[in-house]
């Protein structure tokens, strides 16, 4: 087995009196798709938030390429490639997908935007996805559908050489074809190299592109697993904490 | 997973591509969906001209041409301040009485305290800056809604004009620099100088931003569009230079059949280029630089900027700085065309200057607009009240008939939007 990309161990994180995470170990390779899975006040944001330095732990050990990191800011999470896509897209729909790509990071020459060379390092990222479904990179995002503003915000995440990206929720809100179309991409990413890290609620899309899966219930990692060794009903399981894992961790 | 199919995946657009002819299909698309730009502000705009053409023979003059621009100036310079903080989908109540209060220290500070005219000019600007950072501290720091900080201002300023000023009291302008913004013109030699300049900066940038695309290795738009594009402002500016360099002076009529005339007036306001180089500046700031971008940005989405690394309270700060910043402008320009600063200098033009903005099609919930629309709304504002006016209407139908644009120019806004499928509030 390769080192993982990135391993949390026996992170602990409280608020006030209420233990949100009691020690959860979790693991993710890069150009593999891990889901992050379970139910509601499990404790999945707050591992996100954790990961993308924005609450760090209280306590635990967090390991990026083999060596010991801290994630205190998000600009330390950002540092090291770690993105997070949030529900909630966080895209200003007045630009365009150029410009929301960028934003924040944009390319400057002789202190003006170089519009040239943020187009074309989108559109190549958008091409590195084979993203198709977008006519134009100067489209502004409020003409863009709900998936294609999916996709927008992924490939922003992988634009400054990502290492790994976590999506939350990425198909909550989307229609079956949006959904396939999301779902693609996330192979796409992960065949790319990048280790992604997906929330979701729904197993359908989880066994349909993760190569593992953890499950989180009442803020312990109860199980670590890969795909092909599981099926849903034994998920459903562990989401509900009827079925205990018995077993070495994946 | 399927399959890849064998062909490689399309590239996609950018929206430069195509012959021109597609290119302009493609802007006339865009405009069907929605993106009217200030589009409906010119088009009132040249209907308004034609029918003031129509209805008073003194309309289409050299002379009235003249007056109507300085007229419009203290509006355009307002609502251009405007743009600022609307673009962030706030606003600025306290723009009008900002200008009138600077307005009345400079003027105070000349007059009483024989303090030289620079040294008040830039202690009027100072003080511009820092109402805007109060504002912009108590907005963007303490979290108050900036129609209650400003509106509080616009109450409390009127007071301190009135005691800067002294009740009733009434200061020329006397200083000869101040005065000539509106009421002297430039050299007609000056004038074309000025035009070449102008023509010529466009073009470079023009060619230094396709050179900078080429060399980043996308496409540029058919060159033919950007000729094209300078050659309407080079006929335009061109011709209106040459209107501005006729001697527009009235006949005092003839004696012994030679015609008397007062002394030559002719030559381009001087209030044009001041006014032309703050817009020209203003636009290249939100247009080119990552200020800029990142103004629209809050403006648009303020948590995606924040997430985005953007500091959000700065930006909203900064935004309130510049439009006082501007407000001094418009101040100044108000006093060089009226010639005196009374107590309620700058009162009453704040709504004229929003109204200006919406006219020329910002969107007051933010995110959308530029400085150019403004400068139009403004034009289109004036140009009513100039044509009613040589219409010999009283001033109720030239309010009655601004409103009406007003409601007129933001139906049209929300009904391109709506049959466009938009939202409505963008």
């Amino acid at each position: 087995m390769d080192v993982p990309i990135i391993e949390l161990s026996a992170v602990e994180k409280s608020f006030g009196p209420v233990e949100v995470l009691k020690g959860v170990n979790l693991r993710a390779y890069s150009g593999k798709v891990t889901a992050l899975v379970g139910d509601n006040g499990a404790g999945k944001s707050t591992l996100v938030k954790g990961l993308a330095g924005v609450q760090p732990f209280d306590a635990g050990v967090i390991t990026f390429a083999g060596e010991p990191v801290a994630l205190h800011t998000p600009r330390a999470a950002a540092a090291l490639g770690i993105e997070v896509v949030y529900q909630d897209l966080a895209l200003c729909e007045n630009l365009d997908i150029v410009q929301n790509m960028f934003l924040g990071r944009e390319e400057t020459s002789a202190g003006t935007m170089d519009e040239g060379v943020m187009e074309r390092q989108a559109s190549e990222t958008l091409q590195s996805l084979s993203v198709r479904t977008v006519k134009s990179v100067r489209q502004k995002v409020s003409s863009l559908s709900g998936g294609q503003r999916q996709t927008v915000a992924i490939a922003r995440s992988v634009l400054k050489n990502a290492k790994v990206v976590i999506l939350d929720e990425p198909t909550a809100a989307l229609g079956v074809a949006q959904t396939e179309q999301v779902l693609n991409l996330v192979r796409r990413l992960a065949d790319s190299g990048v280790a992604v890290i997906i929330i979701s609620h729904n197993l359908v899309d989880v066994f349909k592109v993760a190569d593992y899966i953890s499950v989180l219930y009442l803020g312990q990692m109860v199980a670590s697993l890969e795909t092909k060794d599981t099926n849903s009903e034994d998920v459903v399981g562990y989401i509900t904490g009827i079925k205990k894992f018995e077993g070495t961790h994946a | 997973m399927t399959s890849t199919p064998a062909t490689p995946p399309p590239t996609i657009g950018s929206g430069h591509e195509g012959s021109a002819r597609a290119q302009i299909v493609d802007y006339f698309r865009a405009i069907r969906q929605g993106e009217m730009g200030a589009l409906p502000a010119i088009g009132g705009f040249i209907v308004l001209v034609i029918l003031f053409t129509f209805l008073s023979s003194s309309f289409l003059t050299p002379l009235n041409l003249a007056n109507l621009l300085t007229q419009s100036a203290t509006l355009m310079m307002l609502a251009m301040a405007l743009v600022f903080v609307i673009l962030l989908g706030e606003i600025d109540l306290s723009a009008g009485v900002t200008s009138g209060v600077t307005a009345s220290i400079f003027v105070v500070l000349v007059h009483n305290s024989h303090v030289p005219w620079q040294l008040s000019l830039i202690v009027a600007f100072g003080v511009g800056i820092a109402i805007g950072t109060f504002i912009g501290f108590f907005v963007a720091r303490v979290g108050i809604p900036s129609f209650v900080v400003t509106l509080g201002l616009f109450l409390g300023f009127q007071g301190l004009q009135l005691l800067i000023i002294g009740t009733g009291g009434a200061y020329r302008i006397e200083t000869p620099e101040i005065a000539a913004i509106m009421n002297s013109n430039l050299p007609i030699l000056t004038g074309w100088i000025f035009f070449a300049v102008a023509i010529l900066l466009a073009l470079s940038i023009s060619l230094w931003d396709r050179a900078r695309r080429s060399k980043a290795g996308v496409l540029n738009r058919p060159i033919v569009l950007m000729w094209g594009r300078l050659a309407a402002i080079t006929v335009a500016g061109a011709l209106f230079v040459a209107l501005m360099s006729v001697d527009r002076a009235a006949s005092r009529g003839t004696l012994n059949g030679v015609e008397i005339k007062h002394d030559a007036i002719e030559g381009v306001p001087i209030v044009v280029p001041i006014a032309v180089a703050i817009l020209w500046i203003g636009t290249f700031v939100l247009d080119r630089t990552r200020y800029g971008r990142h103004l629209y940005a809050v403006g648009g989405n303020a948590e995606a900027a924040r997430r985005a690394g953007i500091k959000v309270a700065a930006i909203r700060l900064s935004a309130f700085v510049v439009c006082s910043g501007l407000a001094v402008v418009a101040g100044l320009f108000d006093a060089s065309r009226i010639g005196v600063v009374t107590a309620s200098s700058g009162g009453q033009i704040v709504l004229s200057g929003v109204a200006a903005a919406v006219v020329g099609g910002v969107s007051l919930f933010g995110g959308r607009g530029r400085l150019i629309h403004a400068a139009i709304g403004a034009l289109v504002i004036a140009v009513i009240s100039n044509g009613l006016g040589l219409l010999g209407l009283p001033a109720g139908v030239n309010f009655l008939v601004t409103g009406g644009v007003l409601i007129l120019a933001a139906t049209i806004d929300a009904l391109s939007r709506k049959r466009a499928g938009g939202s409505i509030l963008r």
